[in-house]
């Protein structure tokens, strides 16, 4: 009855984060003085060894845990995108922490129990597997959201994530018990066309509530209302956190769904279609609007979950999901490194009590601290997709799939864009190298912490900018290892 | 009892739950709103794991009630975090971030 | 069909009657036969004998959420355990250790709780300033 020995070894990454959660939840109360050293020290080696550990899934693939979980190339892609994350998160956190006063073991821990859950969507070839992995990447979410308990912007965040977030989860439920209720399994890859009449009708729209929870969990429009104002009132670090890894963790169920079960493709199309597009111009045009940087950073998210979406209906509408995949995956990777730095960077900008979070306040950055103004004005080209960095190269494999998929007017939409997405990248960039340096407040020198998140995320832009060859060849190895339809 | 019974039941809970959730002002409400259409859910769960003849259906409700629970806890710390903070659960009053 | 129905739940439907009918029987009479002669103590609310000391709606304390919460998580946390005693006999040593791993998760929050002095019903001062 034991499972055998190769499933525990494929769930190695999830058993390493999980125990270093309640390792550190279990000496948090026990420690007082010096305690921050040794609490980020246990965090980031907990969720590195995850990193690490990720070699086993990648060299034992197969189904583990009588078809709970798929490790295949596809789940160990996202596994090492969201354990990244985590790990930079993690190290990017402490300074920020210490700074309003809420270094807590608890904070970290809940980043692990979080990047749990998101590593169990990965790989999730169960629809109630899939549900527990969701959850408890999102209860985790909704506490550290609102983690500045004492700051009445952080509860407002943390109350609409929560409510909307568990709104949106009831959906997704609904729609798994329809298509239980259909086709009499929640394994994904049993899920065949039913043949009575009155079952096909369950099916669609058991499909359909699904589609709408994870529309809400990656901010797709029409259910993006909430992204801002949590993002904003979310601790930055936190925002980080959300905007990069539970995002790619639910688009990599999507995935999953939609190269898994055969209806799918054909029924979300035109919703992936027509979202994509609507994503793509609420983001890019609200953050026009923006004066506060790290709202304009959040509609931007908004803008570039539409772009993922593109490549999302490639996928859908060819027989051939690989292309549309491929290009996912080498997006989601890219936007995680450069959408993390931006963040991060601004976390650390905004000094105490995310006061300085104007673009006002970024004026002339460029002369007092040229070298992270530089890593950020990096970041910024990058989402906006310029060519050198990952961003163009991300968005230019989008483009080739949507092509590829005959979604001519999609990729006009995607091309459009981008030139309304320059306004407001370049403003920021213009204000911190053409404007005359704010004097009334001194920026706070970096800390080593977060230069060194900030030169890992650059360095990743350059890298996945310059070099796309063998991460892309990742991605569609582990496009190629879905079952497809 | 045919199974589209109960299955209209838990459709008409799970509409109540959304319309609640929409029109209703109150935190707690909301929130309880969104609990009954968890339980809603529940009971599509059960009546199809009925109808297939498996216990699987049954099993799941189990994961939900626990996660369901999970995310009552963590409903109620935030909600007394806001009453501290601001004495008041209407939603519309919670307005400092713009919508 | 419906006529299975009907008689399947014609056993609950009389039930319902009855006691509808009955009650309603009985507050009709005790309105009609009985005297009224109200006072001030016997409209107070009736709460178990006790003099009621101000406002039911008053606010409560905090700490009754506290433990509400805490209640609810491992409360509902038991549930698994029913479908487990189940089938322990045949999942044998499996399901014994499975379920001694989510005992001793269980355990890991509840000495949490404790030491956060989550349980205390009076905090000492300072495991109060601790708290804050």
């Amino acid at each position: 009855m034991f499972p055998p020995r190769q499933d525990v070894l494929r769930l190695m990454p999830e058993i390493i984060l999980s125990l270093s959660g309640i390792l550190l939840m279990l000496i948090e109360p026990f420690l007082s003085g010096a305690r921050r050293t040794l609490i980020v020290t246990l965090a980031a080696l907990g969720s590195g060894l995850a990193l690490v550990s990720t070699i086993y899934p990648a060299t034992l693939p197969g189904t583990a845990f009588s078809g709970l979980l798929r490790i295949d190339g596809f789940s160990v892609f996202v596994h090492v995108v969201v354990e990244a994350v985590a790990f930079l998160v993690i190290i990017g956190s402490a300074d920020y922490l210490d700074r309003e006063k809420i270094q807590h073991g608890e904070y970290y821990a809940l980043v692990l129990f979080a990047t749990v859950g998101m590593c169990v969507m990965a790989g999730a070839a169960e629809l109630m597997t899939a549900f527990v992995g969701l959850e408890t990447s999102s209860i985790s979410t909704y506490i550290l959201a609102g983690y500045r308990r004492d700051v009445p912007r952080s509860n407002e965040s943390a109350m609409k994530y929560f409510l909307l977030g568990s709104f949106a989860t009831a959906f997704f439920l609904y729609g798994i018990a329809l298509l239980y209720g259909a086709t009499g399994t929640t394994q994904l890859a049993r899920m065949t066309f039913p043949t009575t009449p009155g079952r096909e009708r369950l099916l669609d729209l058991g499909l359909g509530l699904m589609l709408v929870g994870l529309a809400f969990k990656i901010a797709a429009a029409p259910f993006q209302l909430w992204t801002p104002d949590v993002y904003e009132g979310a601790p930055t670090p936190v925002t980080a956190l959300m905007a990069s890894g539970p995002k790619a963790a639910a688009f990599a169920l999507l995935l999953r769904i939609l190269a898994t079960v055969g209806a799918a493709g054909t029924f979300w199309f035109w919703a992936l279609w027509v979202s994509a597009a609507l994503t793509m111009f609420v983001g890019n045009l609200a953050a026009i609007a923006q004066s506060n940087v790290k709202r304009m950073l959040a509609y931007s998210s908004i803008s570039h979950a539409g772009y993922i979406l593109v490549a999302l209906a490639a996928a859908a509408a060819s027989d051939q999901v690989e292309l549309g995949v491929a290009a996912v995956l080498y997006y989601l990777a890219v936007y995680a490194l450069m959408k993390l730095g931006a963040f991060i960077f601004v976390s650390q900008l905004g000094g105490e009590s995310e006061r300085h979070m104007e673009i006002d306040d970024f004026r002339g950055l460029a002369v007092r601290q040229p070298v992270a103004a530089a890593c950020f004005a990096l970041f910024l080209l990058s989402l906006l997709g310029l060519p050198v960095t990952s961003g163009f190269l991300g968005k230019f494999y989008i483009f080739n799939a949507a092509l590829a998929s005959r979604l001519i007017w999609l990729a006009v939409l995607l091309a459009i864009n981008t030139v309304i997405a320059a306004f407001y990248y370049l403003r920021v960039i213009v204000v911190m190298y053409m404007r005359q340096p704010n004097q009334t407040w001194p920026p706070a020198p970096m800390p080593w912490a977060v230069t060194f998140v900030l030169s890992i995320a650059a360095a990743g832009t350059f890298y996945l900018g310059l070099f796309p060859g063998r991460v892309m060849a990742l991605a569609t190895q582990a496009a190629l290892s879905l079952p497809g339809r | 009892m045919p199974i589209s019974y109960y299955l209209a039941l838990s459709a008409v809970l799970f509409g109540l739950g959304v319309i609640g959730f929409v029109f209703k002002r109150n935190i707690i409400t909301i929130f309880m709103s969104i609990e009954l259409m968890l339980n809603a859910v529940n009971l599509a769960f059960i009546a199809f794991g009925l109808a297939l003849g498996q216990l699987q259906g049954q099993v799941f409700v189990f994961f939900v009630i626990v996660v369901a629970a999970a995310e009552a806890a963590v409903g109620l710390a935030i909600v007394i975090v806001i009453a501290r903070n601001r004495q008041s659960l209407n939603v519309e009053r919670i307005n400092l971030l713009k919508l | 069909m419906s006529g299975n129905l009907a008689q399947a739940y014609a056993p609950l439907l009389i039930h319902l009657l009855v006691a509808l009918g009955l009650s309603a029987i009985l507050l009709i009479l005790s309105s009609l036969i009985g005297q009224h002669r109200p006072t001030r103590e016997k409209m107070q609310p009736y709460e178990c004998g006790i003099t009621p000391v101000g406002d039911a709606r008053e606010p409560f304390d905090v700490k009754f959420y506290l433990v509400a919460m805490v209640f609810i998580l491992f409360d509902v946390e038991a549930v698994f355990l029913y479908p487990w005693a189940y089938v322990f006999r045949e999942l044998r040593w499996f399901g014994f250790t499975e379920m001694l791993l989510y005992i001793l998760i269980l355990l890991a929050g509840y000495v949490y709780l404790w030491k956060k002095g989550a349980l205390d019903w009076n905090p000492s001062k300072t495991q109060r300033d601790r708290q804050t």
